[in-house]
């Protein structure tokens, strides 16, 4: 393959990959809203359908109303504002969500598609082959505390600093667990390939939350708290924060904000079903092998997007059933329990690895051993309960 | 107040057991109550098409009508009574020499403003001849603040529209006269 054709390729792919993204990112919106209000015994938005007609089509039309009034609002910025951080902040905000996306397997690969683009399978990722993946999927996702704290300064607010410090304090210690969790998996894997670790998981069968749990309930857990989702959204905050660092915001800026908030969430979705749920594999379904066929291709795709898709459903029905945290337990889950079994489970994952790494078959031994430490933590946690504080008035008697 | 006012009283906070702290039964049991409501049958009615089941329409506070008696004459006998108990003052009465031999007074125009009124139901009360009564027709919809004031012919329309559906809510469709209602007390 020549360089003009990798670029050609890549850029495709990145078509393909942004639009869908974002048009995702908004019919998901739609289901949230739908989730919200069937929890709620309310309907939900079922009437938007086709213009000038009377076709309804369950109300998927709203998530084109809803951008199209967004474009058409009056883009408002207060006097008080510095202008250019306001505006640099929710741009990197969305180009850090969405770039995450460019090391994010989606499937595996694609046959060849003719003699024009090479005899390779195409893989389904814009920049295949990157040694550093997860690494850069960090990099990117932890420059958001910059859109947010940026937004947060430039509003001028005092609500919105608030909000944006608050945002800057729990992204900062949750940053840590979710690399602890991922560590495991890395240790276990040997790579840093998102698509190297679905083939792990693919090649034993075992998926990662089967043989590190604790690192499954770790990562899930800092994942929430990274997405900014409830019962962590301690940034926005809408009963004491008036929406924290995105109050001063309108019209398109907002809808930038509110876009990469959710393609945060759907990152850590596919972050999970890749690392933890095992990516493209289903048993008996989507065998690991290399060669594949355009019908197995299509399976593998449509795996991984379920898998997503029920993780996505977790994260909005978490969202309905738990109130918010208090800004002190949330730091003390972050600090107290979260990273010590972090990093527990990374040391768990090492010495079980070395003990087993000469047996044969199934990892019986460290299956049971990885469970048993995820009880012994847990009921340890909920023993010694750090997050539990006591701040009613003492009372002298 | 202090903290340590004699008339507040600190409750302790029930102690937790080890399965609460665990977190685990709480998790479970709040995502079962969510995923239940989830699939439960929804609430909502869906207005225009459908409409929603008024429990009892004789003692719902809708739009105004005017009742007519047996003879299809206006039932009002223009006492200004429901004007004067109006707390929105949305009714006006102009009276005249009524040209029926029963009653002294009748209305020759009666108006309610339906966007001043605040549909409590006080005129309802006030009339002594049952004459103004509220129907439950709640989805009152105009295009200009002139067509939302009622005279009249209007109000007593309302009444031909909705009397079979509502029937009158006094037990004798008779007029009395105001001097006899008050003679009985």
């Amino acid at each position: 393959m020549t360089i003009e054709h990798v670029t050609v390729e890549a850029l495709i792919k990145i078509v393909i990959l942004a639009s869908g993204v974002l048009a995702g990112a908004a019919w998901l919106v739609l289901v949230e809203r739908w989730m919200a209000a069937w929890i709620q015994m309310r309907r939900g938005p079922n009437r938007v359908g086709i213009p000038w007609t009377n076709i309804r089509l369950f109300g998927l039309g709203q998530p084109v109303a809803d951008g199209l009034k967004f474009i058409f609002k009056e883009e408002f910025d207060p006097a008080h504002v510095s202008r250019g951080i306001y505006t640099l902040a929710p741009i990197i905000m969305l180009v850090a969500a969405l770039g995450v996306f460019a090391v994010v397997p989606f499937g595996s690969m694609i046959p060849s598609l003719g003699h024009w683009m090479g005899t390779e399978p195409i893989d389904l990722m814009i920049a295949p082959g990157i040694d550093v993946g997860i690494i850069y999927v960090f990099a990117l996702s932890s420059l958001a505390v910059y859109g947010v704290i940026l937004g947060g300064w430039a509003s001028n607010n005092k609500y919105s600093l608030l909000g944006g410090l608050r945002s800057s304090a729990q992204l900062i210690a949750y940053e840590l667990p979710l690399g602890l969790g991922i560590l495991g998996v890395v240790l276990a894997t040997g790579s840093l390939r998102l698509d190297a670790i679905i083939h792990a998981q693919a090649t034993t069968g075992w998926w990662f939350v089967f043989t590190q749990p604790l690192g499954f309930v770790v990562f899930v857990v800092a994942a929430f708290a990274e997405a900014g989702r409830l019962p962590f959204d301690l940034p926005e905050c809408e009963q004491e924060l008036v929406e924290g660092y995105h109050t001063e915001y309108s019209g398109m800026k907002l809808m930038l904000f509110l876009t990469a908030e959710f393609i945060h969430m759907m990152t850590a979705s596919v972050l999970i079903a890749i690392l933890f749920l095992g990516g493209w594999h289903v048993w008996g379904m989507t065998p690991p092998e290399q060669e594949i066929g355009w019908g197995e291709a299509i399976l593998r795709v449509a795996v991984l997007f379920i898998k997503t898709f029920g993780v996505v459903l977790f994260f909005m029905l978490v969202r309905w059933t738990w109130p918010r945290f208090r800004y002190d337990q949330l730091m003390a889950l972050g600090w107290k329990v979260m990273i010590p079994l972090g990093i527990l489970n990374l040391v768990a994952v090492a010495v079980l690895g070395e003990i087993s790494r000469d047996q044969y078959g199934m990892p019986w031994g460290s299956l049971v051993a990885s469970w048993g430490l995820l009880m012994a933590s847990w009921l340890a946690v909920a023993w010694v309960a750090p997050a539990t504080t006591d701040n009613r008035p003492e009372t002298t008697d | 107040m202090k903290p340590d006012h004699p008339d507040i009283q600190i409750l302790e906070e029930p102690e937790l057991g080890l399965a609460e702290r665990m977190y685990l039964p709480l998790f479970v049991d709040g995502l079962t109550t969510t995923a239940k409501y989830l699939v439960r049958p929804k609430v909502t009615t869906q207005f225009p098409e459908e409409h929603p089941e008024i429990g009892n329409p004789l003692i719902y506070r809708g739009v105004h009508r005017l009742n007519r008696d047996e003879q299809g004459r206006v039932k009002c006998v223009a006492c200004f009574l429901c004007a004067t108990a109006c707390p929105a003052r949305c009714i006006d009465i102009v009276a005249a020499p009524s040209p029926w031999p029963d009653r002294d007074k009748y209305p020759e125009s009666f108006t309610i403003d339906e966007l001043r009124c605040i549909y409590c139901g006080m005129c309802e009360e006030a009339c002594p001849v049952d004459a103004i009564e509220l129907t439950s027709l709640f989805d009152l919809t105009g295009r200009s603040r002139e067509e939302m004031i009622f005279d009249k012919e209007k109000l007593l329309s309302v009444y031909d529209k909705t009397k079979d559906s509502e029937p009158m809510k006094s037990a004798s469709h008779s007029t009395l006269r105001v001097e006899d209602r008050l003679e009985r007390g």
